[in-house]
């Protein structure tokens, strides 16, 4: 209140008043741009740290965005440079399609500006509010322009890149372009480079340009993203694959979760002639059918112009939408990452961690809700290098972004901390919260609108559909780690007697035989006494990044000859080689990837080898641990699965009725030495 | 003349020597022959724990019961030290083939190139050492392996004829040592360790330093012809086999003098008793006669001594102590649950209260005529 009003009140005296008019006057419009200015939190920008984050982050997703879309492997080089104590130089540099040179101006320096507004797809960058604002806050802070350099693809000869100098004006919410000229980029195909200043501060740690960039690496695996830090140190995510995501298409509105507003805006936007035209062409999932019962239960005349739809045909038509059965919206329209593509990005990232597990990544099956398919992605990853003393750490990703702020607003963090994490192997207390252990868990959710808690994107906002579809698909993920943590018990376990007949027992009968000056005995039979098993015992000899030689040894240490089949499912696209065909064992392998091997009348302690090449990007991503058997009673084996139910393949059918397996009876050591504490 | 003697000593191979060499050869055949004929190699060893310890009423010492342990190469631990075994007694053969000898520790690091026999712990080696006594019949000591530490120390009018550098050799056990008394060798038998019990008329082993030194400075040995044996703590083997050869074959009265705690007590039970993992060989270690002085419970009541409080780990010895065979008789439970009572222990230099000679003057006296020793 200004204070000469206090005054006038304090002395009696009567305010002037306003009238409509004078207020009128003083009213204007405020641009977008200018609104934003005032309240940069919204983006993003409300700290220094932050705000130089945030600039990159829309920048690089942009870049991600434009070369999936022209179908290009994305190369991205960051470069941060400091002026001074806090100014920073920033540039990024893509080799996406280019940006035509009247757009350029529109795309880097006005706010709101985009092709993707009012599309429904999966993509990076939601709104095109981003690096516009990022080149509006840089010439605010810094009060330099935004420079931007763009070539786009052609065959010409001599292809003419175009750069500016760039600032928004905030009033207007148009650029102000200088410097515009045509210049000839060296060495470059095609691509857009923007480099602007910007006051920031630069840190390191979980909420880092560097975090971000290590964690775009791995839901990215097809991208090759290279970083400059101030100090001048390099850092060089490589590309994991050559495979490109699928390319999102565009669908058209799905009629639930629409409001009156939304019905209104396409109608009077319709080329239709007619409203059951405009129901059945202008939205997904709508058919003839549907459109003439929604016509015919609103009583909206059908053959009206979409123009003509009042406000109150609006609130007839939603009202049958909700009664009427319209199926989902499809769902090809989200580009999920899949399940081999994450553990290949977090192997490639991760590895030195030397995680001892990843849990085979789950990608759930789309769902949607309020007509917005979404559809949820998780994976973990144990053990190695990564702390178990500490709460375990959260890769949340929305449309391949990573979010490293509000951790704690998110529905993603929500649903692990409803989870108890106890059942699965991870320590947890009370059942509830972020549970503790050497895990890292990665969540995708990715959607043609992804709900976030505010334009910031920082954090995805919670329903209960989401939550739900969140929780599941950790809760697959965590079985899978939960039944490698068993399987690994029991391998631990079962080693243990492999130690006996391998290396124990050889070397106790030659040193008997030493002493006493007889022949070394066969441990054969004994062998086969202690073991009564088949065992299966993998081993992966690493060549390269990029070569694995897998070989699996089949011992038969029972009395009688047994005959079986071992199944793996194998990354298809590795088998370059003819190891696994010429393996005498081998019997075929279906489109899927699964082989199947049979092993014939292995003899009492004779062994056989199965072993094949794996060669290609996915080689590393095949556990050499996941081997299954059928023909044999579970109990007979050791070091292999039970081929289990779901795999579609038949198994092979187990022959003795009454298996010759005895139950082992005094697997427990004695106590013996028990209390000692006397002398 | 000495050197001689000595010549002849490494070329014999003594009788024990040679049981022990064909017992253990026993043990590796035994393996060997179940390797041999298809079976898991299996070995059968006393159970060796409190709950099978049984009196031998022959020898008036606990040894151990029937209860078998079974160890088998179906388990690795079972594997592992049946392989030890093995490595073991070829080690003990070449020993007593080039007679030498080993300390247990020594053993231990020789183990560092035995694969997977290695002994991961010092403990290891030496209950290998025991289940290896168990198996055959024979000593640790036949076996050419001896402790790190030597036994205690005797003060007293007797005399020691032991092997020397120099030869056998025979001290006084009070003119020809330190103040510190006469250091006892890890083997006291016979034919390396002869006696001649001198003026003493009885044995009194001791705890603890403190009062060790207490009772020389106060010429108590010399007064009342008593030797004193050291036992600093747990007393090792040859300290017990000593005190059991001057009691059984020279008719010496023993009594034992320990702080009053469950721990003290069971020094006391491992010298007349027998220890439970030494029970195997009881009879050779465990002196029945040997007579408690104290510090018991009622002294602390009845000499009104210092104490300080039991804590959790006493009173859980104590109550281990009423289940073990070996207290189960009125004495001792009396004395036991006195203490868990009163929830107090003592320690005997806690006599000292009284002045420096009231455990010569006043309290050993008392005691021992008590218990008819003097």
């Amino acid at each position: 209140m200004p204070p000469e009003d206090s005054t006038a009140k304090k002395t009696g005296k009567a305010r002037p008043r306003v009238t409509a008019n004078d207020m009128a006057d003083k009213q204007q419009e405020i641009s977008v741009t200018e609104f934003f200015e005032k309240n940069k939190q919204i983006l993003g920008f409300d700290s220094r740290s932050k705000s130089l984050l945030m600039g990159i982050k829309e920048a690089v997703d942009n870049s991600l965005d434009a070369c999936e879309e022209a179908d290009i492997l994305p190369d991205i080089e960051v470069r941060i440079e400091k002026v001074d104590d806090e100014e920073y130089h920033i540039s990024i540099e893509d080799n996406g399609p280019g940006i035509v040179h009247k757009m350029m101006a529109n795309v880097f320096g006005r706010l709101l500006y985009g092709s993707r507004f009012h599309a429904l797809r999966q993509s990076r960058g939601q709104q095109g509010i981003g690096i516009s604002a990022t080149v509006m806050y840089g010439n605010i802070t810094t009060g330099k322009p935004a420079h931007v350099i763009s070539l786009i693809e052609s065959d010409d000869i001599d292809r003419t890149a175009w750069e500016m100098d760039i600032v928004v004006d905030t009033k207007t919410n148009r650029p102000i372009v200088t410097n515009d000229k045509a210049v000839n980029w060296e060495g470059k195909q095609h691509g857009t480079k923007i480099s602007y200043t910007i006051k920031g501060r630069y840190i390191t740690g979980k909420q880092s340009v560097f975090e971000y960039l290590k964690n775009t690496a791995i839901v990215n695996p097809h991208a090759e993203i290279v970083f400059h830090d101030p100090e001048g140190k390099k850092y060089v995510f490589e590309r994991a694959t050559d495979i490109m995501p699928p390319r999102p298409k565009e669908i058209k509105p799905h009629p639930e979760g629409m409001e009156i507003g939304d019905v209104l805006k396409y109608s009077s936007n319709s080329a239709q002639k007619t409203v059951l035209a405009f129901l059945k062409n202008d939205f997904s999932r709508i058919t003839d059918r549907i459109a003439k019962e929604i016509t015919e239960i609103s009583k909206v005349d059908g053959n009206k112009k979409p123009s003509d739809i009042t406000r109150e045909d609006a609130i007839a038509i939603l009202d049958v939408i909700k009664k009427v059965k319209i199926m989902a919206p499809p769902t090809d329209c989200l580009s999920p990452i899949g399940d081999t593509l994450i553990k290949k990005g977090l192997m490639h990232v991760l590895d030195g961690l030397r995680p001892e597990y990843y849990a085979t990544p789950v990608t759930r099956a789309p769902k949607a809700v309020n007509g917005n398919p979404f559809v949820v992605e998780a994976g973990i990853v144990y053990g190695g290098d990564i702390p178990s003393d500490s709460q375990v750490q959260i890769l949340r990703f929305a449309n391949r972004v990573p979010l490293l702020y509000q951790q704690g607003a998110c529905a993603i963090t929500k649903a692990i901390s409803e989870m108890d994490w106890r059942r699965y192997g991870l320590e947890q207390r009370g059942g509830k919260g972020i549970p503790f252990g050497p895990a890292i868990i990665l969540v995708h959710v990715a959607s043609t609108k992804v709900p976030f808690t505010s334009e910031g994107k920082e954090a995805v906002a919670g329903f209960p559909e989401l939550q739900s579809e969140i929780g599941l698909a950790l809760r697959l993920c965590a079985r899978n780690l939960k039944s490698h943590l068993n399987k690994m018990e029991r391998k631990n376990k079962t080693h243990a007697k492999f130690e006996i007949v391998q290396e124990i027992l050889p070397d106790m009968a030659k040193k008997a035989a030493d002493h006493l000056g007889r022949p070394v005995p066969s441990l054969d039979r004994t062998i086969t006494r202690i073991m009564n098993v088949v065992w299966v015992e993998p081993s992966v000899k690493k060549d390269g990044k990029t070569k694995r030689t897998i070989t699996y040894t089949v011992y038969n240490y029972t009395s009688i000859p047994r005959t079986f089949r071992l199944h793996a499912h194998l990354p298809k696209e590795c088998l370059k080689d003819l190891t696994l065909y010429s393996s005498p064992f081998f019997l075929d392998i279906n489109d899927e990837g699964k082989a199947n091997w049979e092993i014939r009348d292995i003899q009492p302690s004779a062994n056989v080898t199965v072993a094949f090449d794996l060669s290609g990007d996915m080689a590393d991503t095949f556990d050499a641990d996941d081997i299954y058997f059928s023909g044999l009673n579970p109990v007979m084996v050791m070091g292999a699965e039970m081929l289990p139910g779901d795999w579609g393949i038949k198994g092979m059918e187990i022959v003795e009725s009454a298996d010759d397996y005895v139950e082992d009876d005094d697997e427990k050591e004695d106590q013996e030495e028990e209390d000692l504490d006397d002398e | 003349m000495r050197r001689k003697t000595r010549r002849k000593r490494t070329l014999t191979m003594n009788d024990r020597q040679q049981k022990a060499l064909d017992s253990l050869t026993g043990v590796v055949e035994g393996i060997y022959d179940q390797l041999d004929g298809g079976e898991i190699p299996a070995m059968d060893l006393p159970l060796r724990s409190k709950k099978n310890i049984e009196f031998d009423g022959q020898h008036n010492v606990w040894t151990y019961g029937d209860l078998k342990t079974s160890r088998t190469a179906k388990t690795v631990n079972g594997a592992v030290m049946m392989l030890r075994t093995v490595y073991t007694s070829d080690f003990i053969n070449d020993m007593i083939r080039d007679n030498k000898s080993s300390t247990l520790r020594e053993m231990y690091y020789i183990s560092e190139g035995w694969n997977n026999a290695k002994f991961h712990s010092q403990d290891e080696s030496n209950l290998l050492a025991e289940d290896l006594e168990t198996i055959t019949g024979c000593m640790r000591e036949d076996f050419k392996l001896r402790p790190e530490e030597s036994g205690a120390h005797v003060y007293g009018d007797l005399n020691f004829t032991t092997m020397t550098k120099k030869g056998m050799k025979t001290m006084n056990c009070i003119d020809d040592v330190s103040e510190a008394g006469f250091a006892v060798p890890y083997k006291v038998e016979e034919d390396t360790f002869q006696i001649d019990p001198g003026t003493t008329k009885f044995i009194m082993a001791i705890e603890t330093g403190g009062m060790y030194a207490r009772l020389i400075e106060n010429g108590f040995p010399e007064k009342y012809g008593c030797a004193l044996v050291h036992l600093s703590g747990q007393p090792a083997r040859s300290t017990r086999r000593l005190i059991k050869r001057l009691n059984e074959e020279y008719d010496l009265p023993v009594t034992v003098f320990t702080d009053g705690d469950p721990w003290s007590f069971r020094i006391f039970a491992s010298v007349a008793y027998g220890a439970i993992k030494t029970a195997h060989i009881s009879e050779y270690l465990a002196t029945p006669t040997a007579q408690f002085i104290g510090v018991t419970a009622s002294d602390i009541l009845n000499y009104d001594l210092p104490t300080d409080k039991l804590n959790d780990k006493d009173i859980g010895a104590l109550n281990a102590e009423l289940s073990d065979p070996r207290f189960a008789d009125e004495f001792w439970v009396s004395e036991i649950q006195a203490m868990l009572g009163m929830k107090k222990k003592s320690e005997q230099q806690a006599l000292a209260k009284y002045g420096l000679d009231y455990v010569t003057d006043r309290y050993l006296p008392e005691k021992l005529t008590d218990m008819g020793v003097l």
